[in-house]
């Protein structure tokens, strides 16, 4: 016997219990309300930076290309030499740790070192080996230029591997079966699936290795960085704001190129 | 010539997917498999090629037991055995000459291979067997570009590029629409006694199976329970196989049930995956 059809229906909740669920929600707002309440603000410095933020966007609407123009240009091309070097090998010695450790391909041990070197590259800011980089290396680009090589290794890697992980593995069966190697069926069952992908996220990489140029530059490791950081603690907010609108306009046109080409390849 | 002995496969998930398979194949005989969803025949096929490696029991082909084989000696057996797969399995970026070439891959070396410069005679067969097939004006056209028809004939051509001396075919048509499916069996079954070709071909469609097979195996349950020539294969017959059904329909030549089966369970892949790479 069937019991009569429901006429009600609601979604089940994700915790059964009531006084749990209930319990969970209102311990999460008392949480909040007591975390926010030990933020400790003073009002009094917030309005004296007020004034010193408002120097700072005022520098950036009157910007001031010329008077540093020498050390912007330096450390634009810089940066931009430091981004495409570090790319590329970057993404060459990426390649290899990809195949490694993705788990469909590489046997345990390979898989299990290729992983470690991932999450050693991963687990690190880009500042933090900067700050490394710099006291072994000594100020200037090249421990910038071994940063976002660094960087970029962790960052392609994982993700090739991930890629690779997720193929057809159909493809990449009937051309083992038709007796190739483990290079052929590389060659021809794995990297024309992840290729268009590959190409997309080296480009992605690019942009975001320009970016942390920038930012890495801070802690001494050369390019745009340097000069933005110089200008800064000069009070000088006109370069300052200067440096920042060719930051912007050169990750605008990075962008624009990028999604091109990825169309492109696709 | 291929021989079978008492070939069995456990799964580590305990299923027996083979228990002690025997037979032989003959050279120039077409083999259909037939079974319900399960009963082992994608299993049976990839065991033949190693795919999937066997439990207990021995596959020869031509005098080589392939299943004591080591890695180099494997890769080499395999040479000799053309695969045509389900969903096709081209690989969908490279073009349709390149997939054609890929049956060549066991012969040739990493680099000519890596710079796509196959020998001659390759190539020359490679284009003949396009034409063969029928696609001589789609050489250069991606595999993503061609329809089901097209790439199973793309399929077929990258197992014969092989030079093979057994056809192993995996649900060829079950992704194909019904008249597709005739035409796709008949040059299957056309290239085969062209070449004096024993193939082995798992097929969900009783009808095509009678029609097109010189004999048929029927498995259940990872048993062997029919062998014999398509007219052999009574109502009672199926029974055996499938179960209990009514089975006058398929006489009168209509098409039986296709079920959308895939070749291995997704478990059962993915364990043969992981230990095929090591």
């Amino acid at each position: 016997m069937t019991t009569a059809a429901a006429t009600r229906w609601k979604r089940p909740p994700l915790i059964r219990n009531p006084w749990l669920r209930w319990g969970l929600y209102l311990g999460g707002i008392v949480y909040l309300i007591a975390a926010l309440s030990t933020l400790d603000v003073n009002w009094q410095r917030v309005l004296a930076g007020l004034s010193q933020g408002w120097r700072f966007v005022e520098g950036f609407f009157s910007p001031d290309f010329v008077t540093r123009s020498a050390d912007i240009w330096k450390g634009m091309e810089e940066s931009l030499t430091m981004t495409l070097t570090s790319t590329i090998v970057g993404c060459l010695i990426s390649i290899p740790i990809g195949l490694g450790a993705a788990r469909n391909i590489a046997p345990l041990p390979v898989y299990a070192v290729c992983r470690a070197i991932i999450a050693v590259s991963r687990a690190f800011q880009e500042i933090i080996v900067a700050i490394l980089f710099v006291a072994m290396f000594g100020f200037g680009p090249f421990a910038g230029f071994l940063t976002l090589s660094f960087a970029t290794i962790g960052f392609m890697a994982k993700l090739l591997a991930e890629d690779i992980e997720d193929i057809d593995e159909a493809q990449a069966e009937a051309i083992r079966a038709t007796g190739a190697n483990w290079w052929q069926v590389i060659n021809f069952g794995i990297q024309p699936q992840v290729m268009p992908r590959l190409i997309g996220l080296s480009l992605y990489r690019l942009d975001i290795n320009f970016r942390e140029s920038a930012v890495i530059g801070i802690v001494g490791a050369g390019g745009i960085g340097a000069t933005l950081n110089t200008a800064m603690s000069r009070y000088e907010y006109e370069t300052a704001g200067a440096i920042l609108i060719m930051i912007i306009v050169i990750v605008l046109i990075a962008e624009y190129v990028s999604s091109h080409l990825r169309k492109w390849v696709q | 010539m291929l021989r079978v002995s008492d070939l069995s496969k456990h799964y580590k998930t305990g299923d027996e997917a083979l228990r002690g398979v025997s037979f032989e194949v003959p050279a120039g005989q077409v083999v259909a498999l037939i079974g319900p969803s399960g009963s082992g025949k994608s299993t049976l096929i990839r065991c033949i090629n190693r795919l999937v490696k066997p439990t207990s029991g021995r596959v020869e082909l031509n005098g080589t037991d392939i299943t004591r084989l080591g890695r180099g000696g494997l890769r080499r057996a395999r040479r000799h055995m053309g695969m045509i797969f389900q969903e096709y399995a081209l690989v969908e970026r490279l073009t349709v000459m390149e997939n054609v070439l890929s049956g060549r891959l066991g012969y040739v070396s990493f680099w000519r291979s890596f710079f796509r410069r196959f020998p001659r005679r390759d190539v020359d067969k490679a284009f003949a067997l396009l034409e063969r097939v029928g696609l001589s004006d789609q050489v250069d056209k991606r595999a993503s570009a061609l329809s089901g028809g097209q790439r199973q004939r793309v399929g077929i051509a990258r197992a014969l590029e092989q030079d093979p001396e057994l056809l192993l075919v995996d649900e060829p048509t079950a992704s194909l629409d019904p008249k597709t499916a005739r035409q796709i069996m008949r040059l299957i079954t056309e290239v085969c006694r062209e070449r004096d070709l024993p193939a082995i071909i798992s097929l969900h469609d009783v009808p095509l199976a009678k029609m097109f097979a010189d004999r048929i195996i029927g498995l259940r349950a990872g048993e062997i329970v029919f062998d014999g020539a398509p007219k052999a294969l009574t109502d009672a017959k199926l029974t055996d196989i499938y179960g209990e059904e009514d089975w006058t329909q398929i006489h009168d030549g209509e098409d039986a049930e296709q079920a959308g089966a895939h070749g291995l369970s997704e478990a059962h892949a993915k364990e043969e995956r992981m230990a095929g790479l090591k």
